[in-house]
């Protein structure tokens, strides 16, 4: 198992903590954290193999929240000294003072043990920043040439990014984690006379090292090598016919209906109304839970902060709360929500499930979603026993353009790739292809899941929420599914051509 | 910790690269969140970021740090000087932008903090009073930045450009929260802010929106107001990239190679401009890259911005460039702006003239959630949000149902009945990234409404 970088545990962290605890004890308050964060994120892009650009860029201060009188307040600072920590403290009660006369529910929050000075660190073999940066572009230059002169363009790139986060509490908490994830991206480009078109790599980002880019995991010079003939039968596909199909999701495209769907909407902030006027609130209210026919009776939803490799795991919440699994949705019914301490102790949960989550020294933590991820059946079919069950429908791989509505009702999704089913047999891809449903009619319309053989975990490093704007890397496992009667657009007629 | 200023001169001082750029930015943010009439979250943070870009020969290596110590700056200078000599050449690199000190180079930088709320909060605070005895809560968020960002380069370039941003963000609601409607506004200062006034153009919305009528998917006669074109028109600005529609990929690429430039677009004559002096809305009047992508280049910190039309006339003029992307597309090198501003012919109306003038149509109030379908008509999809008003002989009737459109920003310009009065107008999607914008409302005859939300 990998350890901590003790650069990152030689800053002062302890001492800012006991600055800015005690200063913020000697001023009165309820209760009051102190989060000193670094985070280091790389990005290279490449055009046709050559270097089009690449940053190398970190975020590094320390964060302090308290709860006075009832009120949050929080301030951050940069500079790493005890004196700064401390002040850091007294702006938040500032902070707090200011915003009193618009508070009019007085903060508390749900209770959770004391973890005294732990650790934790993802699963991961090769730091990525521990590579060269010219080893990283040869590789992605490498599979980009590999793909050049079958297509016009590729694009290339990679993300990756190191957190590392110390967190104390007035409670006695102390947690130091690091967690490393990585996604790279190739899309190959080719026009076919008027026709342009562009597909890219499945390969999901995970919470791994660099090791994923060299065959642990993935592998990726076999999907770059099918990539070309892809591309080129998509361009020759013909454009769909509108209407209703049946489907077979593939899970690099189900992940992203899964967050969009489920995961957003079985946040219970949102279900409160906390982001109603940015994010939006959520159809799955709090009176519905037990109660809310979500999907079918093959529908089995979990949160989890513990999967392996999963974006969104982590050892302690920045709330201090131990990463948890739990139910969402059992048997088609909404079971449970997302929560964070202040949520968990309002409306009777007793304890929170570790959803809270900072993107950076300067923001406050809050309810992010943990990995989301649909169940697959024990002993369940493959994906070719999924498309065998079609008569006339769709299979749908890779995620591409995405957008539902602010109570999570209406949706509408793409993909990379779309497979007519004839008669249980895959019959060429299809163009122009768009699904809209309704979340419960579709989730109600899944007939059934694939086995843990067609299970992928797929995710984002990106997932956007609160003001001002945080985002947040979250992982969504799933198996392939089949749905029944589908509302399929053709996006080229819905554009009015 | 050193000023931004010795910070920039000591950093090109230490560099032992060909040529340096150094870019400074020192923030500081104040905000507040709130709720169903009560304060959610709020904060204030400082940050302070140091970029060097190296150049040895036409390779560049860019690193980027927080709250960097005077004693690590070696450090961070030595890695981006050690990058740029370990980078393939570069087909970006030109030579960098020349010039000397700028008034004010020396000046302290002046933060925002949590008193910019001084006033704000409990007028706020009166309002929520307000909204609760009247059945409303109210939903929103208020933050005030200031940014000062300091560009020194090797070639005597000593920029600095100070950069305030404020939105509010009010949304208020009906206590079953069956109604809703949003407004905002975009500030430098706060002090320009009337909440009380704020809230009561929306406690009048929540009243249109007492009478319920539900219409079908379909085309419908459509007033977008001001910050719905405000976000249409910016995904437009964002994908207006000349490398990529020179390579085939966007709705501004040419059948048979090239780009559209020049080619007709609307047959209104509507001009959509970018002006880093334009009042209200002022931004960095030089370019500020941190790194290199499509549509930025490096190479170009410091270049000079001025009043740059896309379209003009109803024609498109201009694409984002860099100075190299302009040398391989034979156009003009018209970098990216913070700003954006539209406008229709003289004497149009206002929003109000044009609803009283319409005979059977939709008012939106913005639009949300807006995702690209297709790259190649810029077919976009989304939602309508926080009240769509049925529009009867000049008057609003009731509320309509929500809906998810599918158009292209491209494609509307081609059938845009009527442009108003243009005004500043905070965008409802995209006030994240782009607050900067001046525009009108439009009139459009046939407005895809996909399918029914059942969202209210």
């Amino acid at each position: 198992m990998r350890q901590i970088d003790p650069d990152f545990l030689a800053l002062p962290l302890r001492r800012l903590a006991d600055a800015a605890l005690q200063r913020a004890r000697d001023l009165g308050v309820e209760h009051a954290a102190f989060r000193l964060e670094r985070v280091r994120a790389e990005t290279l892009r490449l055009f046709d193999a050559g270097l089009e650009g690449s940053m190398d860029a970190d975020d590094l201060g320390f964060a302090v929240r308290v709860i006075k009188d009832g009120t949050w307040g929080f301030a951050s600072g940069i500079e790493l000294t005890p004196e700064a920590a401390a002040r850091a403290a007294e702006e938040a009660v500032r902070v707090a003072a200011v915003s009193a006369p618009i508070n009019r529910e007085p903060v508390e929050l749900s209770p959770e043990p004391v973890y005294s000075d732990v650790t934790w660190v993802s699963a991961y073999d090769v730091d990525p920043f521990d590579v060269p940066l010219r080893d990283k572009v040869a590789l992605l230059s490498e599979w980009s040439s590999n793909m050049l002169g079958a297509v016009d363009h590729v694009s290339a790139s990679l993300m990756q990014v190191k957190e590392q986060k110390f967190y104390a509490d007035t409670a006695g908490t102390v947690t130091t984690q690091q967690r490393v994830r990585v996604h790279p991206v190739l899309t190959a480009m080719k026009t076919d006379g008027d026709r342009f078109d562009d597909m890219r790599t499945l390969a999901p980002p995970v919470g791994r090292g660099y090791e994923y880019l060299t065959g642990t995991g993935w592998d990726f010079p076999a999907e770059i090598a099918e990539i070309p003939d892809l591309l080129a039968e998509k361009l020759k596909a013909p454009s769909v016919d509108a209407g209703a199909y049946d489907l077979v999701v593939h899970p690099s495209n189900l992940w992203l209906t899964i967050h969009e769907s489920i995961g957003h909407a079985t946040e219970l902030d949102r279900a409160l109304g906390y982001e109603a006027a940015y994010a939006g609130t959520s159809f799955a209210t709090f009176d519905k839970l037990g109660a809310l026919h979500y999907g079918s009776p093959v529908m089995n939803v979990t949160g989890d902060r513990t999967a392996e490799h999963g974006l969104a795991t982590v050892g302690w919440d920045d709330e201090g709360v131990a990463g948890q699994s739990f139910d969402i949705v059992s048997d088609g019914t909404l079971v449970g929500y997302q929560l964070d301490r202040r949520m968990a102790l309002m409306k009777g949960f007793g304890r929170s499930n570790g959803c809270a989550f900072a993107d950076s020294p300067g923001h406050v933590p809050i309810q992010r979603m943990a990995n989301v991820s649909l169940r697959p059946a024990e002993d369940g079919p493959s994906t070719d026993e999924l498309i065998s069950r079609v008569e006339r429908g769709i299979y749908i791989l890779g995620d591409k353009s995405w957008s539902i509505d602010m109570q999570r009702y209406n949706f509408q999704f793409t993909g990379q790739r779309f497979y007519k089913i004839e008669n249980g047999r895959l019959a060429g891809q299809l163009r122009d292809v768009a699904y809209q449903a309704t979340t419960t009619d579709f989730w109600r319309s899944m007939e059934a899941v694939g086995g843990r053989q067609t299970y992928v975990l797929g995710g984002a490093f990106n997932c956007g929420k609160g003001q001002p704007g945080q985002v947040a890397p979250v992982s969504h496992g799933a198996p392939s599914a089949l749905f029944r009667g589908v509302r399929i657009l053709n996006t080229v007629q819905e554009g009015g051509k | 910790m050193s000023t931004p200023q010795e910070t920039v001169e000591r950093a090109l001082a230490l560099s032992e690269a060909d040529d340096c750029i150094v870019i400074v930015d020192e923030g500081s943010t104040a905000n507040l969140r709130f709720a169903g009439n009560t304060l959610t979250t709020n904060g204030v943070a400082r940050s302070s970021q140091l970029t060097v870009i190296s150049v040895s020969g036409q390779g560049v290596g860019v690193v980027s740090r927080a709250a960097v110590r005077p004693d690590q700056l070696a450090e961070v200078v030595a890695a981006a000087d050690a990058a740029a000599r370990d980078a393939q050449p570069s087909d970006d690199a030109r030579p960098l932008a020349e010039g000397t000190a700028m008034d004010g180079w020396d000046r302290e930088v002046e933060p925002t903090s949590i008193d910019v709320f001084r006033d704000f909060a409990p007028a706020l605070g009166e309002s929520f009073a307000s909204a609760e005895a009247s059945g409303r809560k109210l939903y929103g968020f208020a933050e005030h930045i200031m940014t000062s960002t300091f560009v020194g380069s090797s070639t005597g370039l000593r920029l600095r450009h100070d950069q305030p941003t404020g939105r509010l963000e009010l949304n208020a609601k009906s206590a079953d929260m069956s109604r809703s409607a949003w407004t905002g506004v975009a500030t430098r200062d706060f002090v320009d802010v009337d909440v009380a006034a704020l809230d009561a153009s929306l406690a009048q919305r929540l009243e249109w929106s007492k009478r319920r009528v539900d219409l079908e998917a379909g085309r419908y006669e459509t007033i977008l107001p001001p910050t719905a074109v405000a976000d249409l028109m910016i995904y437009l600005y964002w994908t207006a990239g000349a490398r990529d529609a020179a390579d085939g990929r966007t709705v501004f690429s040419r059948t048979g190679g090239g780009t559209r430039v020049g080619e007709r677009l609307s047959p209104v004559p509507v001009r959509l401009y970018s002006d880093p002096a334009y009042p209200g809305i002022e931004c960095s009047p030089f370019v500020i890259a941190h790194a290199s992508s499509r549509e930025q280049s490096v190479f170009d910190n410091g270049v000079r911005l001025g009043a740059t039309d896309w379209i003009a006339d109803g024609t498109l003029r201009n694409l984002l460039q860099t100075r190299h992307s302009a040398e391989l597309t034979g156009l003009a090198a018209t970098p990216q702006i913070d700003n954006l501003i539209m406008t229709g012919p003289e004497g149009g109306r206002s929003l109000e003239e044009m609803v009283a003038s319409t005979e059977r149509g939709l008012l939106l109030t913005c639009l949300w959630y807006i995702r690209e379908v297709d790259p190649q008509t810029l077919l976009l999809t989304g939602l309508t949000r926080d009240g769509v008003y049925l529009v009867e002989n000049g008057e609003v009737v009731g509320e309509v149902n929500n809906f998810r459109f599918n158009e292209s920003p491209v494609d509307l310009l081609g059938r845009v009945t009527e442009v108003g009065a243009s005004a500043q107008t905070l965008p409802r999607e995209w006030n994240d990234y782009f607050t900067r914008t001046v525009m009108p409302a439009m009139r459009v005859p046939d407005f895809n409404m996909s399918t029914v939300s059942q969202a209210n």
